[in-house]
């Protein structure tokens, strides 16, 4: 006889219990994305220039720049360890709907890595010598545009889940569909700065985000299957 | 079509005001690229008959040395 | 009745068999025709149409540069397309004009693209601008890398083509989003109203070899995705009976 089906609610709950309690065990996996950002924020006075107005004319940009390298270099993670341990075969034969268990994957996910990496920005504006109306823009701008980033990363690490060293493969597949967040995303940071109201990109940043919402679950969903059964 | 030909001469048409050299690589490159792109399935399928071919053969001996034990 | 012949029509193309010997005699009328057109309009172009009054003769590079980037945007959604109706329909034969449209639109991206620099440089000064168009164009260059890549990264074929269908299509979303955003984002910095990359307006005269040239392309364009179809048929189906007499007999 079958086995009685978990209501939906309970199996999502179990998910993002379950999931939280993992990032938080390997918290120490979790900060590396994080010195990433902030390293390479070191490398562009090292690179470029040291002087404070230029930097301050870089800053919004070079801080969206960063923090996309970040998504990318984190995007491999969302399934990878599920993968390894044979959960994730699991979750896809699960009576549960694929794409809600999805979504809340995503959810920790960016929960772990890009809401971190927005209440860290502000110490990189610092470094870049970003002026001061940047400042909450730039904050809006992430936590929008990373929620974005992660729902738009979780297609392709769905797609190259089971490929050994996928991670570069990741890389070139979903860097093509972030440009449009990182091109809002630092409009908005650069029109706060240029004394204009950054309200026009972040409302585009919050309509990428829905369109990632509705749409990413069903493609990861679709590529999951894909990549575990053929 | 009242089109003449735009050019007095054969050194003309090449120099083309002093943009032959941009002029000409660019169809030069293109027509590379287009030929590459016909030539590539053809040579292809030229090997992949081949292998069928050798597979046939293949398959074709060992079925008549068995039929001779 | 035609109905239900044109439906048979129809099946007998969707699968490999059926393919394969259906377009056989297209082919070399298919090859006559990009031959033809191509040949014509680049003499056309090359040597008969009137000069540019602002730009001098480096606007012939217009003859390749525009059909190869229509081609190359159109060969996307050729790609999409067959992709979807492989994972729609489970049709393989989809799936393999999907595989081949792949490197086909990426070659013709890149023609677009190096043809447009060459343009540029004797026309505005410049190899490359980050305008709307020419960015876009290498976006779409970035996309069909991404889908060859997926489609080599797999090893069993079957889950390769799911895989790179999906990508496909979710790049057909991305595809008006991001000409959107580098439009928007690039007029922002360049107040300027030249719009640099508009085509000149045309003359008839300039014009007709121009249709010439795109007719040409699409001959062949069409001419490539089969042949390269048709070989990938001829792989997957190896080990079937039909390839093996067709081969073996030494037909076609």
């Amino acid at each position: 006889m079958a086995a009685p089906e978990l209501p939906v609610t309970k199996a999502v709950r179990a998910l993002l219990a379950r999931d939280l309690t993992l990032a938080i065990r390997h918290r120490g996996e979790m900060a590396n994305p994080l010195i990433f950002f902030v390293m390479v924020a070191t490398l562009v006075p090292l690179g470029v220039t040291p002087e404070a107005r230029e930097l301050a004319r870089l800053a919004p940009g070079m801080i969206w720049v960063m923090a996309l390298l970040s998504s990318l270099l984190s995007a491999e993670t969302l399934f990878l360890s599920d993968h390894r341990d044979g959960t994730l075969e699991q979750l896809v034969l699960s009576p549960q709907p694929l794409w809600l268990l999805v979504l809340a994957k995503v959810l920790v996910h960016w929960l772990v890595t890009g809401l971190p990496l927005t209440l860290l920005s502000p110490l990189l504006g610092v470094m870049l010598s970003l002026p001061a109306a940047g400042y909450g823009p730039m904050m809006a701008s992430l936590a929008l545009g990373t929620a974005a980033l992660s729902l738009i990363g979780a297609i392709g690490a769905a797609l190259t889940v089971a490929i050994p060293r996928g991670g570069l493969l990741l890389s070139l597949i979903v860097m093509p569909l972030y440009m449009p967040v990182l091109i809002f995303g630092a409009s908005a940071v650069q029109q706060a700065v240029d004394g204009m109201a950054p309200s026009g990109p972040l409302a585009v940043l919050g309509a990428l985000l829905a369109f990632s919402c509705l749409m990413s679950p069903f493609a990861t969903a679709g590529a999951l299957r894909v990549s575990l059964h053929g | 079509m009242a089109d003449r030909f735009q050019f007095d001469s054969l050194a003309a048409f090449l120099a083309m005001d002093g943009h032959g050299a941009f002029i000409w690589l660019s169809y030069g490159i293109t027509l590379l690229v287009l030929a590459w792109l016909v030539a590539t399935p053809l040579i292809r399928a030229r090997r992949v008959r081949a292998e069928i071919r050798r597979q046939h053969r293949a398959t074709a001996t060992s079925a008549t040395e068995e039929s001779t034990d | 009745m035609a109905n239900p012949r044109s439906f048979e029509w129809f099946h007998r193309l969707g699968s490999p068999q059926g393919f394969y010997r259906m377009t056989t005699p297209w082919l070399p009328w298919l090859a006559a025709a990009a031959l033809g057109l191509l040949a014509v309009g680049t003499v056309w172009g090359l040597g008969f149409a009137p000069q540019d009054a602002k730009q001098g003769n480096s606007f012939r590079i217009i003859y390749i540069h525009v059909p190869a980037a229509f081609l190359a945007l159109a060969g996307y959604y050729v790609m999409a397309v067959a992709g979807a109706v492989g994972l729609v329909w489970k049709m393989k034969l989809s799936y393999m004009v999907m595989k081949a449209a792949a490197p086909l639109g990426a070659a013709l991206t890149l023609v677009s693209l190096v043809t447009g620099a060459l343009w540029g440089k004797p026309t505005w000064g410049t190899y490359w601008v980050w305008d709307a168009r020419i960015t876009s164009m290498l976006v779409l260059f970035f996309l069909y890398l991404g889908v060859i890549a997926l489609h080599h990264a797999y090893s069993n074929g079957e889950a390769a083509s799911k895989a790179a269908a999906v990508l496909a299509l979710v790049g057909t979303a991305n595809i008006p989003i991001i000409y959107k955003s580098v439009d928007w984002w690039y007029t922002l910095h360049q107040p300027a109203t030249i719009k640099l990359t508009e085509a000149p307006s045309m003359h008839p005269d300039m014009f007709q070899p121009l249709v010439v040239m795109i007719g040409g392309f699409y001959c062949l364009y069409a001419l490539v995705l089969i042949l390269a179809t048709r070989v990938e048929v001829l792989h997957r189906e190896r080990r079937t009976r039909w390839v093996r007499d067709l081969v073996m007999g030494g037909a076609d």
